[in-house]
């Protein structure tokens, strides 16, 4: 921790604040559509930090792997919606408890 | 490089043959493209070259296992064939969606920069999520589906935090750069590039299924349909492993006394609970995802270990427990359609029926149990052989207990294919489908008799 200086340190704890916010999300809400957005919200957290430390360590490469983030972020969710509109379809909710089918 | 190229092309043309009307025609082209790319990647494997400025590099370690990867898909696609020749399936889709799959798989053994890690997981991992979910109105496949997506995002998330915590800590996403900077000051490393550490062994973790990771496998492998848990148990679970293995062997090898122990405790559990869970199971499809986390507590012993036969113990184990479950899944395919249902007692009466299946299921059997003829037992031999000399006694013994433990439901499936009574029903196999059964079984048992061959072969490419 000594060796990054004040201000990236306030960029490193708000990312792990809203990367937690996230998981949180992922783990306690159960409307899915929600548990997508917390998703986005983790993702949205590591991007913000890797532009941090890309201006902190003056190196373009973290700032490349963001839009490459972004762009499979875009892919991911496109196909997670179209998940969900085929689950809508069957069950006519998008309440994660509606799907019990597998168990152990 | 050329493989690489080559297999995205085959993915193209498979959405081509939608536009151009040759449909009929695709299984033919794919099959004879991935031989073609076989053979290059054999021309291949004795070079080392970067491509992209240190992004992926093709060295024998990404040679030997994309040609792995190839090889299985071939089989995959023999097996596959009857599935998609029915009109259930939207043939050109789906096989579109396998080679961007297998794209993946190739990225993800030929990486040496984190982005390409990343970007290796997604393309394998979305058109998985889509195949998952390719029985539309079956609730259980949507949920497969939906399960697998939302654990891979977060698997993903948690991969990625664990990039960013290592870029910031070192300033770099190239594998051998951090390497260097991690062993320079192996004393003295940032808190930030040991959470960092973990949190990407957890995001692995999640991608190859070790316990307390492995929650979401059983109700995928089982939700999804037959042929693509067969795809994912066998070809996904090898490029993830062979992801892992060099992510952690090449970059994090000098940091190994603080990740080692937190990696054998997932180990112990992994091989533990996987071997117990698949004792209660009574669908065949669930015992396999249960033996498939078992098989990958055995895998990740490779990954503590840092001598160079390290490599070949984890070739050799991944090829031999790979081709065997792709042989069990092609069996209980066969018996899926038989008699409608993958549940223990729907394979009794199997070995006077269908002697060739069931000689096949016995063959694999043995070997994912590690039962001498077969090759499971060398691999497992030699994999805890070479743990041994490293001096991690007691996940030895753990590792033992779970194989003897692991017997129990292997065998429980051969005992009830040859007690019981054969019914009547049968279906015809192709002599194709025959010949393919027929070769790996052989493969499986020719690795086992003969195993110096394979290890010369390996050792003769680096």
């Amino acid at each position: 921790m000594q060796v990054l200086s004040n201000t990236v340190n306030n960029y490193l704890v708000l990312a792990s604040i809203l990367f937690a916010i996230g998981v949180m999300g992922v783990l306690v809400r159960r409307n899915i559509i929600i548990i997508f957005m917390s998703i986005e919200l983790m993702l949205n957290a590591i991007n913000l930090l890797l532009v941090a430390f890309s201006v902190f360590h003056n190196d373009a490469s973290g700032q490349v792997f963001v839009f490459f983030i972004m762009a499979v972020a875009a892919a991911e969710v496109t196909v997670g919606l179209a998940i969900l509109v085929m689950i809508y379809r069957n069950t006519g909710s998008v309440d994660i408890n509606s799907l019990n089918k597998l168990k152990w | 490089m050329k493989t690489l190229i080559l297999t995205a092309l085959l993915g193209i043309v498979s959405m081509l043959s939608e536009i151009f009307g040759f449909r009929k025609y695709l299984w033919t082209i794919l099959v004879l493209g991935l031989t073609g790319v076989f053979c290059v990647n054999l021309s291949e494997l004795t070079s080392a070259y970067q491509y992209f400025p240190n992004m992926v590099v093709f060295d024998h370690y990404a040679g030997v296992f994309s040609g792995l990867i190839i090889l299985m898909a071939l089989v995959w696609f023999f097996i596959s064939k009857d599935q998609y020749d029915s009109n259930e399936f939207n043939q050109a889709d789906h096989y579109s969606l396998i080679m961007f799959a297998l794209t993946g798989t190739i990225v993800l053994v030929s990486f040496t920069h984190l982005a390409m890690l990343f970007l290796g997981i997604e393309i394998l991992s979305i058109p998985m999520f889509i195949l998952a979910g390719s029985r539309k109105h079956e609730l259980s496949s949507n949920e497969a589906s939906l399960k697998y997506f939302i654990m891979g995002a977060f698997a993903s998330g948690i991969l990625l935090f664990g990039i960013a915590l290592l870029y910031g800590a070192t300033g770099t996403f190239n594998i051998h750069e951090i390497a260097l900077i991690a062993s320079n000051n192996s004393g003295s490393v940032s808190i930030l590039f040991y959470t960092g550490i973990f949190m990407v062994m957890i995001g692995l973790a999640f991608k190859v299924s070790a316990v307390p990771f492995h929650f979401w496998t059983p109700d995928v492998y089982e939700g999804s349909p037959l042929v693509i848990t067969a795809f994912m148990a066998t070809i996904v679970k090898t490029a993830a492993f062979a992801a892992f293995y060099r992510l952690f062997n090449t970059t994090f090898a000098p940091l190994i006394h603080q990740w080692g122990s937190t990696l054998s405790v997932i180990i112990i559990f992994t091989i533990l609970t996987g071997n117990i869970l698949a004792v209660y199971q009574t669908s065949v499809k669930r015992m396999l995802a249960y033996s498939g986390i078992a098989q990958a507590g055995y895998m990740l012993m490779t990954i503590l270990l840092t001598t160079y036969e390290s490599q070949n113990a984890l070739i050799l184990y991944t090829s031999s427990y790979a081709l065997s479950t792709l042989c069990a899944f092609a069996v209980l395919h066969y018996v899926v359609k038989i008699k409608g249902s993958d549940t223990f007692e729907s394979f009794s009466g199997l070995g006077k029926s269908h002697p060739l299946l069931a000689v096949i299921m016995v063959i694999s059997m043995l070997s994912l149990a590690g039962i001498p003829p077969a090759v499971g037992f060398f691999a497992k031999f030699y994999l805890f052989s070479a743990v041994l000399q490293q001096g991690y006694l007691a996940l030895v013994i753990v590792a033992v207990l779970g194989s003897l433990i692991s017997v129990y439901y292997y065998f429980r499936v051969i005992i009830s294919m040859y007690s019981g009574e054969s019914e009547t029903e049968s279906i015809q196999l192709t002599v194709i489908n025959k010949a393919v059964l027929v070769l790996i079984g052989c493969l499986i048992i020719l690795l086992g008799v003969t195993p110096g061959l394979f290890i010369d072969a390996i050792k003769s490419l680096t």
